[in-house]
């Protein structure tokens, strides 16, 4: 739909965190594959050809590893739950005085279904943040960025640059192994590659925070730098009353004040000191990202996904809790199934790439 | 414009100083050339006129240095970024955002200017450089010249009034830098852009300098002048210097041009004599066939179509542009990098299939980056380690180091040696296992000339042993030097295959200096007119 051009790198967050909210609001499997569907399906559709564009993969192998890590908690260290037992390996309960935990013993169905749902939800959370990460150019969100704060600026593109740079550094040495003659898979291979490619990462973005220093990047004008002190000063008391504000809100038994007004008042003095030292940046913009249709659409596809399961879970719709005990093969909401839907609108709403940045290869990346 | 009063700058963790006592004045609107070995405080002298050293660095800067009358004490690189551009070594290193124009208008956007100046000096950037037909393409995509010029445009574009470089031209084909260094004096001539330049490729940059400052190293105390009389000299000097040192030519020449008018005589002199082309062994033993080799990226052809052969004992030379396909190819020959078409055999075995211990048996790869292949925390372990990758008797490794390069010591931590003693130990690595193949990626890039020479010694012993070994380059002195044949690739294709001498000479783009001075007479290196100039007052005797 539409000219060419990259799409805010904001629009593609707000879709990406709508999912992985409504990813966090059902343990349903089938609701939560067809999360996982959908984020393949708009990556496949819009990721640029940039290193970033190739991280999508390593996302899906995380999630993975995070399902069987924690489907293998639950049967060795908490199997309490369900009668049905498919296995039945020794185990020792340690003593009270360690907490009664138990280590090992019976494997039981409905144990193992309890850890597949929890790791699964928590799995589709990571790959949507990953869909984001592989959409959303990194230097461009930055952009977007308040420039009111310097440090946090750097950090965050050397972080961005940090893990695409991680994965061509990987491959470049798995090449140097195999000049020396070396196995160039198995653990072994990994870990004697990891101290070099973080060295080298390391390495490379100290230069490039030199880099950026030394083309201006958070330069201010005169009177700065009691201003500066003063919004450090600001938005790290509001930092503080913002993480009280929130433990308020969460734990029962605190003064109702010290919930979500303290929460309020902390995040606005952030935001406030963020603005008020954002003033005194001379940063200017260069043909910036415009926000408009397809920005509102793709946004407002992923919010409005983050809605309905919420809304859905909120009400007690059947469906989003999957039952475990007894195990039965999970029913699907259809206001659920129409939320993903419309999620999944993003890979047409959003408009095509710039031709030049467009996935050459066609991989095929489908699948956790 | 730029001034060092008294500088003396220490390292963190070194007891002696990088630089002491400095003293330059560098006038407005010059192109001074920074010359110096590898490791003697180029880059410190080029990192500390924006104030990078020490605000970015650490280490203690005494004395003072002024930029136009800002004290770089008293200002972060940052605030010095409206006046100073600084072009990193690795362009790609200092990029911040994805494509060419966003990278133009990175510099001003921290500088604030106004979004319509932005979009003019964009505009007139683009076209200072040439970049206007890539103007949309990702940094990633682009060739190592077009690299370099995004990244001088991309600093120019905020209009600073000083431009340092640190080797500029090191990464590129001699077509590349002839482009970056045109773009460079029209920076000079018409807006009076002062540009400091740290450069190796003395035979690439001197001519274009007004003036030329050494850094000896280890403290010594750094010389200004003018090239000319600094070149008369200097411990490193291009070949036309060479060759006007050996001539006795007065006033220096520095360019080709000014070489071939005072060359008339020595051109007279030479009539009759031939160079001497080094001993090859005259075996013919195939080291190396492909046939129609070809290899993709995606859907863009890197190789296409390629016959080559390498011969036992013979040195072979890669030449062509940025990209045209030299390291894909010898990527190809070791079996790495994307699934090729057509055929490779190396003494009769696909390398592809060989398994990862048999591999470097048969065929060895010196990287672009060398540093790759180390591993170890000192030099003796990672000789120990190469020894038993390679199945030898322990101590080979260590003690074809001795021989190739005897300063290094084992208990030196790789990282600590200098870019050329890194290179040669990693070659002793390779080399451990004895391949009959040896493949050198860009062997001499950001090499001094010393460093160039012993490493243009130990290849030919190499080949002299009966190696085959193909190395590929842009540096065409070394290719006139070493190489016993040429191959150029263009676009992924051989497009010329030939004796050194041949291919060369007739290439206005590869030819050498010497070459260029002396034509139509087919002299190569400095070495071969000094061996005939020696043999001229009794041309009867002495022809070994």
């Amino acid at each position: 739909m539409g000219e060419a051009r990259w799409l805010h790198p904001g629009a593609w967050w707000i879709w990406a965190l709508g999912m992985a909210a409504a990813a966090s609001r059902t343990t349903n499997p089938l609701l939560l594959i067809a999360l996982i569907a959908v984020a393949a399906l708009v990556v496949h559709a819009r990721r640029p050809d940039a290193p970033w564009g190739r991280s999508f993969r390593f996302f899906l192998q995380l999630g993975l590893i995070v399902i069987v890590v924690r489907m293998a908690v639950q049967v060795l260290l908490v199997s309490s739950v369900g009668t049905t037992t498919i296995l039945d390996l020794p185990g020792i309960t340690l003593p009270e005085w360690l907490a009664g935990i138990r280590i090992g013993g019976d494997v039981r169905l409905e144990s193992l279904l309890m850890g597949f749902y929890d790791g699964l939800r928590l799995a589709t959370i990571l790959i949507c943040i990953g869909a984001a990460n592989s959409l959303a150019s990194p230097t461009r969100l930055l952009k977007s960025v308040p420039a009111g704060l310097y440090e946090l600026g750097v950090s965050i593109v050397v972080a961005l640059t940090f893990t695409p740079q991680l994965v061509a550094d990987v491959e470049r040495l798995k090449t140097a192994r195999r000049l020396r003659g070396r196995r160039t898979t198995g653990p072994r291979a990994i870990a004697a590659a990891a101290i070099p490619v973080l060295e080298g990462a390391l390495e490379r973005s100290v230069t490039l925070a030199a880099a950026m220093d030394s083309r201006g990047y958070g330069r201010r004008g005169p009177e700065s730098a009691r201003r500066r002190r003063g919004t450090t000063g600001l938005l790290l008391l509001g930092l503080v009353a913002a993480c009280i504000g929130t433990y308020g809100l969460v734990s029962a038994g605190s003064p109702a004040l010290m919930g979500l007004p303290l929460l309020v008042l902390g995040l606005g003095s952030a935001v406030g000191a963020v603005v008020w030292s954002g003033r005194s940046q001379v940063r200017t913009r260069y043909r910036p990202d415009p926000w408009s249709l397809p920005e509102w659409l793709v946004s407002a596809a992923g919010v409005t996904v983050a809605g309905i399961f919420t809304v859905a879970a909120w009400s007690g719709m059947s469906g989003m809790v999957a039952s475990f005990d007894p195990p039965t093969w999970p029913s699907l909401p259809l206001a659920a199934l129409i939320g993903v839907a419309i999620a999944a609108t993003a890979a047409v709403t959003a408009p095509p790439l710039p031709r030049s940045m467009r996935m050459q290869r066609e991989l095929v990346e489908v699948g956790a | 414009m730029i001034e060092f009063d008294d500088v003396t700058i220490t390292y963190a963790d070194q007891s002696a100083p990088v630089l002491a006592h400095v003293n330059l004045r560098i006038p407005e609107g010059e192109l001074v050339l920074v010359v110096g070995r590898t490791g003697s405080g180029k880059s410190t002298l080029l990192s500390a006129v924006n104030g990078l050293v020490p605000h970015f660095t650490g280490g203690t800067l005494q004395g003072r240095v002024l930029v136009d009358g800002r004290d770089t004490a008293h200002h972060a690189p940052r605030d010095l970024a409206d006046l100073v551009g600084v072009v990193p070594q690795d362009p790609m290193s200092g990029f911040v955002t994805d494509t060419v124009e966003d990278e133009l208008a990175y510099g001003m956007e921290c500088l604030g200017l106004a979004p319509d100046i932005m979009r003019r000096r964009v505009e007139e950037t683009l076209d200072l450089l040439g970049l206007a037909d890539i103007r949309q393409r990702p940094l990633r995509t682009l060739s190592g010249g077009q690299r370099q010029r995004v990244a001088i445009g991309a600093v120019l574009a905020a209009h600073p009034r000083i431009l340092v470089l640190d080797e500029p031209t090191s990464a590129l084909d001699p077509g590349a830098a002839e482009e970056v260094l045109a773009a460079l004096q029209r920076l000079v001539h018409d807006l009076g852009v002062t540009v400091l330049m740290a450069e190796h490729r003395l035979e690439r940059v001197v001519q274009y300098a007004d003036q030329v400052i050494i850094v000896p190293g280890g403290g010594a105390p750094v010389i200004q002048g003018s090239p000319a009389e600094v070149m008369q000299h200097a411990p490193i000097a291009p070949p036309v210097v060479e060759l006007g040192r050996l001539a006795g030519w007065d006033p220096m020449p520095l360019s080709v041009r000014d070489a071939r008018r005072a060359a008339g005589s020595l051109r007279d002199l030479l009539v009759g004599q031939q160079p001497r082309l080094r001993v090859v062994t005259d075996s013919r033993v195939e080291t190396v066939r492909t046939s129609r080799l070809g290899v993709r990226y995606g859907s863009h052809p890197a190789l296409r179509g390629v016959d080559i052969t390498i011969h036992d004992g013979e040195i072979v030379a890669l030449m062509g542009r940025n990209g045209a396909g030299k390291s894909t190819l010898l990527n190809a020959l070791v079996g790495v990098g994307p699934t090729r078409t057509g055929d490779v055999l190396i003494k009769d075995r696909d390398p592809a299939a060989l398994g990862d211990a048999e591999l470097i048996d048969t065929v060895g790869l010196v990287p672009q980056e060398p540093a790759d292949l180390l591993e170890a925390t000192s030099v003796a372990e990672e000789c120990r380690i190469a020894d038993r990758d390679a199945r030898c008797e322990p101590g080979t490794t260590r003690a074809l180091l001795a021989l190739m390069a005897p300063e290094i010591l084992d208990g030196t931590h790789p990282r600590d040696l200098s870019e050329g003693q890194r290179l040669l130990l990693v070659l002793c690595l390779i080399l451990a296992a004895r391949p009959p193949l040896l493949l050198l990626d860009e062997p001499t890039r950001g090499l001094d000339y010393p460093t160039k020479t012993r490493l243009a010694r130990v290849l030919a012993d190499l080949a002299a042993a009966g190696h085959a070994i193909a190395l590929a380059t842009h540096d065409v002195e070394l290719v006139a030097e070493i190489a016993d044949r040429v191959i150029i690739l263009a676009e992924g294709e051989v497009v010329a295959d030939g004796s050194t001498s041949d291919v060369v000479m007739s290439s206005p783009m590869f030819a050498p200096q010497v070459a260029k001075i002396l034509s139509p007479q087919e002299w190569l290196t400095v070495g071969q007119v000094e061996h005939a100039l020696a043999r001229l007052p009794e041309p009867e005797v002495g022809a070994g």
